[in-house]
């Protein structure tokens, strides 16, 4: 399998504020990897460095064997996408203008989207089942579908990386489902793939490997079902696991004792 | 409605400027103009409807379409629908420009030039300031400290307003702080025209950056959108605008802020319509209001009161309608 991104030892944080250190991963074609941790572990700092958002103190960052740094902004963004949180936008656009702006990277500055850059946006839509809402704002559609509309953005940026931050946070239990097929889908496409997320269970469900973070550092680095288990998540979120037993071809799962 | 949209602006302005050229203290026949329009009819009338009001018409036509597009810019870029094109001082900048050169008597030329140039000094102010917070969102700096400087040169317009001979000096200051197309001359318009076609020219060329601009920096950077320079080119290219707009009518509020709802009610919130739309709809807007200005009364009544009076209940009759965010 092909790295597509590598960081090594790296160090990330904000001006004044060092956040995570030592800090590495590798990251494959047609791999989803996920990222977990508490809440203000540094998650989503580290994927903003990953993303070459927020600079490195230390360390290294590799996207297809090249320094991130080395990479142009559009270049980079052709290669790697990045789904934020879906949060409510300003502006209703509509899902198909919303997935058209995917291809800021492949435009010229005074540019605008061509015919094959709709269809490009169209088949997006398509490939994650909402083409019937391209003509939608996105102020009336569910926290679900604003989310796959966000995937959808990055996959008309054609990259071959896509990082998500916590891609099912405040969704209801039937659009985590919706979701969460749709990234496990993307690596079958050949994609790479980080997600961040609160829930171990998606990880075991979705993810081939798992990086456990706690305080800025790994704690825990491997194949899935090897490093999430019921001991390392005690430690992991400091709160006593219950586990429900592996069953047929269907892993573990795993709940916080209440 | 939305693709008909961009349609039903250019019906308002091309309605509008026909209503401007015919009415007015000498009224001018829709036959009459007809006329006209292919160089015949009254002497009189000719004089009436080419030296005096076509230049007047440009003017509110420009001036009506700069600042709605700017203000239509700001928005996208704040990513705030409440934002208006003096949000980074612009306005308040030219007013101080202006009441200077009324202050030391420059003449109408040079107090033109003093408040263009004062808008674009207080933009640059703002932009270098913000510029040098390196915490936090870079918009947010930009607006805060548009907001600081702002209030600053408020100051400076009340310092300049008390200092000024109130028989002679301030009435003119007034008078110009509320706006006014009274004094648009045809030797005027090269002025307004130039920055205005200029800005507006470079804001409509990126009309679909402003889309990916309109995201929070970080998703706009990470589709590999150059927010910085293309900030820059926003903020340079409204700033054009808006400076030239004030130095040719004063401070006319309102056009900016609530003509881009408007348009976004008509044509949606892509720029790529919306641009177009606001530039027509700013244009029919304030020509009509400048028609009304000039006509309702015997005396000129200032666009600044008119355009609140219009704009205030309009908008609030938008806010009402818009249930659903900003859609």
């Amino acid at each position: 399998m092909t790295v597509r991104l590598r960081a090594h030892e790296l160090s990330v944080g904000y001006a004044q504020q060092r956040v995570g250190s030592g800090l590495s991963l590798a990251l494959s074609a047609g791999e989803v990897l996920a990222l977990l941790g508490p809440n203000g572990c540094g998650k989503t700092t580290w994927l903003k460095t990953l993303l070459g958002l927020l600079p490195a103190y230390a360390g290294a960052v590799e996207l297809e064997g090249r320094p991130l740094a080395q990479w142009g902004l559009a270049e980079r963004a052709r290669c790697m996408a990045y789904v934020p949180q879906g949060q409510a936008s300003t502006f209703g656009f509509t899902a198909l203008e919303m997935v058209l702006m995917g291809r800021t990277a492949h435009l010229g500055l005074l540019a605008r989207p061509s015919l094959r850059d709709r269809e490009i946006a169209l088949e997006a839509l398509q490939r994650l089942g909402i083409g019937h809402l391209a003509q939608r704002s996105v102020h009336q559609m569910s926290g679900g579908e604003r989310q796959l509309v966000l995937i959808g953005r990055a996959l008309a940026q054609q990259p071959r990386v896509v990082l998500l931050d916590e891609p099912t946070a405040s969704l209801d239990f039937g659009n985590q489902g919706v979701v969460l097929r749709a990234v496990r889908n993307l690596a079958s496409q050949g994609l790479a793939v980080l997600f961040t997320t609160h829930d171990p269970n998606q990880a075991l469900r979705c993810a081939n490997h798992a990086i456990l973070m706690r305080a800025g550092q790994v704690q825990r680095s491997g194949p899935v079902r090897e490093v999430v288990t019921a001991e390392s998540l005690q430690a992991l979120y400091g709160t006593p696991v219950v586990q429900v037993p592996a069953h047929c071809s269907q892993p573990a799962v795993y709940l916080p004792e209440y | 409605m939305r693709r008909l949209g961009a349609w039903w602006a250019l019906l308002a302005l091309l309605g509008g400027v026909a209503l401007a050229f015919t009415v007015g203290r000498t009224p001018v026949s829709l036959a009459d103009f007809w006329a006209l329009l292919w160089g015949e009819g009254d002497a009189a009338l000719q004089t009436v409807v080419w030296d005096i009001r076509a230049p007047r018409i440009v003017a509110a036509v420009a001036v009506g379409a700069g600042l709605a597009v700017a203000g239509a810019a700001f928005q996208g870029l704040f990513r705030n629908p409440l934002v208006s094109p003096d949000i980074l001082g612009a306005s308040a900048g030219a007013a101080l420009g202006a009441l200077l050169g009324i202050f030391f008597s420059l003449g109408i030329a040079g107090i033109q030039m003093a408040a263009f140039v004062g808008g674009l000094l207080a933009v640059g102010v703002v932009y270098a300031v913000g510029s040098t917070v390196r915490q936090g969102d870079p918009v947010l700096a930009l607006l805060l400290t548009g907001i600081v400087v702002g209030s600053l040169l408020g100051a400076g317009i009340g310092l300049v307003k008390t200092l000024a001979d109130p028989y002679n000096q301030l009435p003119a200051m007034t008078f110009w702080l509320l706006g006014s197309l009274a004094g648009a001359h045809a030797e005027d318009l090269p002025a307004l025209l130039l920055p205005t076609g200029l800005g507006m020219g470079l804001l409509l060329l990126l009309r679909w950056r402003l889309d990916v601009m309109s995201l929070p920096e970080e998703e706009a950077r990470a589709l590999g959108a150059r927010t910085t320079l293309l900030r820059l080119a926003i903020v340079a290219a409204a700033t054009l605008v808006t400076a030239a707009s004030v130095a040719a009518a004063g401070i006319v509020g309102w056009v900016g802020l609530v003509v881009p709802h408007l348009a976004r009610f008509l044509v949606g919130p892509s720029f790529v319509r919306l641009l177009p739309a606001s530039a027509l709809l700013g244009g029919s807007f304030l020509l009509l209001i400048d028609t009304l200005a000039r006509s309702m009364a015997t005396v000129e009544v200032p666009l600044g009161i008119l355009t609140a009076l219009v704009g205030s209940p309009f908008f609030i009759a938008l806010l009402r309608r818009a249930q659903k965010g900003w859609a």
